[in-house]
């Protein structure tokens, strides 16, 4: 009984394309829903842009290090946003109680994951890029100064935000909504270990191997390199890669466990609490 | 020579579903002709919502076979899982999104040819014409009940799976579906599986009745020879003849 159904990779661009028509439709027709995609990742550009202006003024070596800290925020958002973006597409099924209609239409799982990362490009795209612009005016830091790193830094954090929300939605999926607060936090336990705001260095000898087991950590550091030597470490993105590779495989690998568990066990029929 | 008869659009055998260590489905075995329609009948916790669940794919039975158009269930769901549809009061179709939005959606999913003839064709049917562009969620129980059922009917199914589909209606509302659902098995050839507590939609809808008890079919014949084995005048005596283990009434009508 166990083991992939046939034709359970079969991927269908009509599908797919169905799947970011209904979020899309759910997004235009809610404010609310639009507002907090710039609401918080704005309060975050500011209180982090004030902090650094006034480090600036205060110390000589965060003077040389201009942006780091708000490039960090930007950063750490991408990561943030990827992840919740989608989380709450994700969620956004379970609350309206429409997950059984998806696993009962010739939808794959693997689309719906598809549809999903998708979405969460467009919802980082109409909450960060506003964001972005406004760190110009308002701080003088332009993100988009990275240049292609940026394109390196973006694509491995939205990796690692993927792997994360699609073993997260998983563990929603066979467990219920009382899961539903991972979808929120997990985030944050990769916050100080893969160190957004201070070199690996800060942290005792002991967690640091910890530390460069996570992808985030290498785009961070890759980041500080960046704006404070001004040197691109292609090969901090290289090992970063490589460790989203395996993330993103087990993340798929988990999500599609617990999506057969919860088939075992009838959690798709009570996807409650 | 005749043509070979295909699959029965629905067959289960020795169908067994344990929860942990509580049997929901005990050993069940039916299977329905095309273009039939059948009420599965049962108390709370008889197992219907199991049954229909596991025959969508939707569950994975412990032991047995359940197997829809000829194509096993689960393993063999996305052969078949566009050829069926259903409704259920424990799932929803999304509330913000407006009903052609929706339409849309699933006539996509569902890969639907031509569909906004398809959609402006179940506005008709349904009475829905005037509805289509309003929020799924701002329409009364009776209007979203009917926005449910063109969900279930966007893809013209084969094989269709209905867990009380006129609940919480009134009952003019409610005959208006049984009607539309009795038309379009009859137009479309297609088989419907219709679990139920209400005994008189069973009645005027089903020529076939599964009853189920703690996993188990009870009983299982059409409504007429039901009521003529239990002596009762209604399905519902002898529901509540087998939900309280009355048992036949009338040996002789056997």
């Amino acid at each position: 009984m166990s083991g992939p159904a046939e034709g359970a990779y079969a991927v269908s661009p009509r599908r797919v394309g169905a799947m970011m028509l209904r979020y899309w439709y759910l997004l235009r027709s809610s404010w609310p829903r639009l507002l907090d995609l710039t609401y918080w990742p704005t309060v975050q550009m500011i209180t982090w842009g004030f902090l650094q202006y006034y480090i600036a003024n205060n110390a000589g070596f965060f003077a040389r290090a201009g942006g780091t800290f708000i490039g960090a925020m930007l950063l750490w958002d991408i990561l943030f946003r990827g992840q919740l973006g989608y989380s709450i597409s994700f969620l956004e099924e379970m609350w309206s109680r429409n997950i059984g209609n998806l696993m009962m239409s010739p939808l794959r799982p693997i689309e719906l994951i598809l549809a999903l990362m998708a979405m969460s490009v467009v919802r980082l795209a109409v909450g960060a890029v506003p964001v972005s612009f406004l760190a110009i005016g308002f701080f003088g830091f332009n993100l988009y100064g990275l240049g292609l790193a940026l394109v390196a830094f973006f694509f491995n954090l939205m990796l690692t935000g993927w792997a994360i929300g699609i073993f997260v939605s998983g563990l929603i999926l066979r467990n219920g909504m009382g899961a539903e607060n991972f979808a929120w936090s997990i985030m944050f336990l990769f916050m100080p270990l893969t160190c957004v705001y201070y070199p690996v260095t800060t942290l005792p000898v002991w967690l640091q191997p910890v530390a460069w087991a996570l992808p985030p950590t290498y785009v961070f550091e890759g980041m500080r390199e960046l704006l404070i030597h001004h040197a691109f470490r292609g090969d901090l993105m290289i090992d970063a890669l490589a460790l989203n590779a395996a993330l993103f495989a087990a993340g798929v690998f988990g999500f599609l466990r617990l999506l057969e568990s919860a088939r075992r066990n009838g959690a798709l029929i009570q996807t409650g609490e | 020579m005749g043509a070979m008869p295909g699959p029965p659009p629905i067959a289960v055998e020795r169908l067994v579903k344990i929860y942990k260590t509580v049997p929901a489905v005990d050993g069940i075995s039916f299977s329905l002709k095309a273009g039939s329609i059948t009420g599965l009948l049962g108390g709370n916790g008889a197992g219907k919502t199991t049954t229909i669940a596991t025959i969508m794919g939707l569950i994975t039975p412990t032991s047995g076979r359940v197997t829809v158009l000829g194509a096993e269930m689960p393993k063999q769901r996305y052969r078949v899982l566009q050829r069926m549809n259903f409704e259920s009061p424990y799932v929803e179709v999304p509330m913000r999104l407006t009903v052609r939005q929706n339409m849309i959606v699933f006539g996509r999913l569902y890969g639907v040819e031509d569909l906004g003839r398809r959609i402006a064709e179940l506005g008709r049917q349904l009475d829905l014409t005037d509805l289509l562009d309003r929020p799924t969620g701002r329409l009364s129980a009776g209007q979203k009940t009917r926005v449910s059922l063109a969900k279930a009917l966007i893809n013209s199914p084969e094989v269709l799976l209905l867990d009380e589909p006129t609940a919480s209606l009134d009952p003019d509302t409610a005959d208006w579906v049984r009607a539309h659902l009795e038309r379009y098995c009859r137009e479309r050839q297609a088989t419907l599986l219709l679990a139920s507590h209400n005994m008189a939609e069973v009645e005027r809808l089903c020529g076939r009745v599964i009853i189920m008890k703690r996993g188990r079919i009870e009983d299982d014949d059409t409504p007429a020879k039901l009521l003529a084995r239990y002596g009762r005048r209604t399905l519902e005596e002898v529901f509540l003849d087998v939900a309280r283990g009355g048992g036949i009434q009338s040996e002789a009508a056997q």
